[in-house]
């Protein structure tokens, strides 16, 4: 009774959930409730008893691929007002995919034999085992190929992104790590050995000056103010 | 007795509770003493008292602060999102709890010992990004948005790493459960033949928790406060244990992954006296003082060196790590037996 309670809960909650992904005006929400109906699922088969797969979906859907949504829609500057718009317009067209999805389903459905009791197809392992390590049988001993070719499409579907997104640019001021410490101290730093007691002001030293900063200023320097004064007396020098 | 607790309806839901109860109370005060403990000791490590005036040596300091949060008021911004603004920090708290039902503190002894503990634990530290992304959009406020954009970037980019190190020690044990995981290391501990992965995994769980030097998320000198700006009293409480809780969390998960859990580090004679969960309890204590330690010794990362530690070095490196591991395990015929234990 209580796996059926359950059941019914998860079930219930991810269809609603379901409902409001397509009916919430705030695509934000109809992420988050995407969420739920993900974390839902992994639920479902929690109480299916498989396991692993419930895990891997809150790790790979929730986790990671439905932040990246989130992500993008956040980031999105939507006008409702210019969304409703085209609405007229395209309400036809969405009608008749609609209606051939649903005519789809239809047949697919009426054409469904439940089978009555038990396994449909047994797996090929011992029965003993527990899910994961079942699953990894089947995987790698039975379909190595299949689950390899699958690995190559998504290798070759990610070099496709990161070619399509990368591009060199000059102008940024990119850190090279590997440069930066292979810099030595002479390349960067110049000790200078200067005599004792020579280029400091009688007064007190430049950046502390005993009276007015412009008092002890060197005549025609940056520091005793007039700055076309200077320019002039660079001129005529 | 036993019949009542072990037989009966109520009675097993009312075990499941005071089992949960066994976890959470004792976490709680942990993470209450915890916030004195990083006090005290980067005040030692910075030649200061740290909080002294609350009861002795400032024990009661923890109490003190939470009953000022408490009773502070709690103030939602005009332009938020009400519900999700509220639902954040109580999604990060409650995902925080929650993964504590897979920690063994012994011998079979956790809320929940199921065959994927360590898929459920990366499941629910996954997961934490949503608080931080909830409350950042729900806000309202750029700082937070740009706070909570850059916690869940960083949180995905080192989810990646950790699930690689994890793999690498799985490999190795041959089960996903978290007792197992503890028991293939009665010999040795992980941490000695993959030490480097050990290494790579503190950094990764610095960088999940969002602690210095990986504490971008919450960069006073760009962000203010990252992304609960917004959040006042106990909102911001909850912010405050949840994130405490996953830096117990994490310690526990190095703990038991690569510092043999329960286990003590011989098993002779005066060592094997001491009870399980109190080693665990030494070696998260440690892994928490090299928190407190690596916040007091190290500046802050740059956002753009953070990313590329995560996918240039850790990424590769734990990916050549794990194959490595695979290829050396195949090779010796080390590799455990089908199916593990379970």
């Amino acid at each position: 009774m209580m796996a059926q309670l359950v059941f019914y809960v998860f079930a219930t909650v991810l269809l609603l959930s379901a409902c409001m992904v397509i009916s919430a005006r705030n695509p934000v929400h109809a992420v988050l409730f995407l969420i739920l109906g993900f974390f839902n699922a992994a639920g479902l088969f929690l109480v299916a008893g498989a396991e692993f797969l419930a895990m891997l979906l809150v790790i790979v859907y929730v986790g990671a691929v439905a932040v990246l949504f989130l992500f993008v829609v956040m980031m999105l500057d939507i006008d409702f007002s210019r969304l409703r718009e085209g609405f007229q317009r395209y309400a036809p067209l969405g009608l008749c995919i609609g209606g051939v999805l649903l005519a789809e389903l239809v047949m697919a459905f009426s054409n469904w034999r439940m089978v009555p009791s038990g396994v449909v197809a047994p797996l090929p392992v011992d029965p003993g085992l527990s899910n994961t390590a079942a699953l990894g049988t089947v995987i790698y001993t039975h379909y190595v190929l299949l689950f390899q070719a699958c690995g190559l499409v998504l290798l070759v579907a990610m070099i496709g992104a990161i070619v399509l997104t990368l591009r060199d640019t000059p102008t940024g001021r990119r850190q090279n790590i590997g440069r930066q410490h292979a810099r030595t101290r002479e390349e960067t730093l110049e000790l200078v050995n200067l005599p004792l007691g020579e280029n400091v002001f009688e007064q007190g030293g430049f950046l502390r000056p005993k009276g007015s900063y412009y008092e002890v200023a060197v005549p025609g320097s940056y520091g005793a103010g007039e700055p076309e004064k200077t320019e002039t007396e660079e001129k005529g020098a | 007795m036993a019949h009542f607790f072990y037989q009966t309806f109520v009675g097993q839901i009312l075990l499941i509770l005071l089992e949960t109860l066994a976890v959470l109370v004792p976490l709680l005060i942990g993470v209450a003493y915890l916030t004195l403990m990083e006090r005290k000791v980067m005040a030692a490590m910075q030649r200061r008292r740290g909080p002294n005036v609350n009861g002795p040596f400032g024990l009661l300091q923890a109490f003190a602060d939470a009953i000022k949060m408490i009773v502070k008021e709690t103030v939602i911004p005009a332009g938020a999102n009400r519900a999700l603004f509220l639902f954040a920090p109580f999604l990060t708290f409650s995902l925080a709890m929650a993964a504590w039902a897979v920690i063994p503190t012994g011998n079979g002894l956790a809320v929940a010992n199921i065959n994927v503990g360590i898929l459920y634990l990366l499941a629910m530290s996954s997961l934490g990004v949503y608080g931080m992304l909830i409350a950042g959009w729900a806000s309202n406020s750029r700082y937070a948005f740009l706070g909570g954009l850059r916690s869940a970037a960083q949180m995905v980019s080192y989810e990646v790493s950790i699930g690689l190190v994890i793999v690498s020690v799985l490999l190795a044990v041959g089960s996903l459960n978290l007792n197992d995981i503890v028991l293939a290391q009665q010999h040795i501990w992980f941490c000695v033949p993959m030490f480097p992965m050990f290494i790579v995994f503190f950094i990764s769980a610095l960088a999940e928790t969002n602690r210095a030097p990986f504490d971008l998320p919450e960069g006073e000198s760009e962000l203010v406060a990252g992304f609960f700006v917004e959040y006042s009293s106990l909102a911001f409480g909850l912010f405050f244990l949840g994130e405490y809780a996953n830096m117990i969390l994490m310690s526990s998960m190095v703990s038991i992954l690569f510092l043999g859990g329960w286990l003590p580090p011989l098993g002779i004679a005066p060592l094997t006296w001491i009870p399980g969960p109190l080693w665990l309890i030494f070696k998260i204590l440690f892994c928490l003082f090299v928190f407190i330690w690596v916040r007091a010794t190290f500046p802050r990362y740059r956002y753009d060196q953070l990313m590329r530690l995560g996918w240039k070095v850790f990424l590769p490196f734990s990916l050549l790590w794990m194959i490595g591991t695979a290829g050396f395990l195949m090779a010796t015929g080390l590799l455990p037996h089908m199916g593990g234990v379970n």
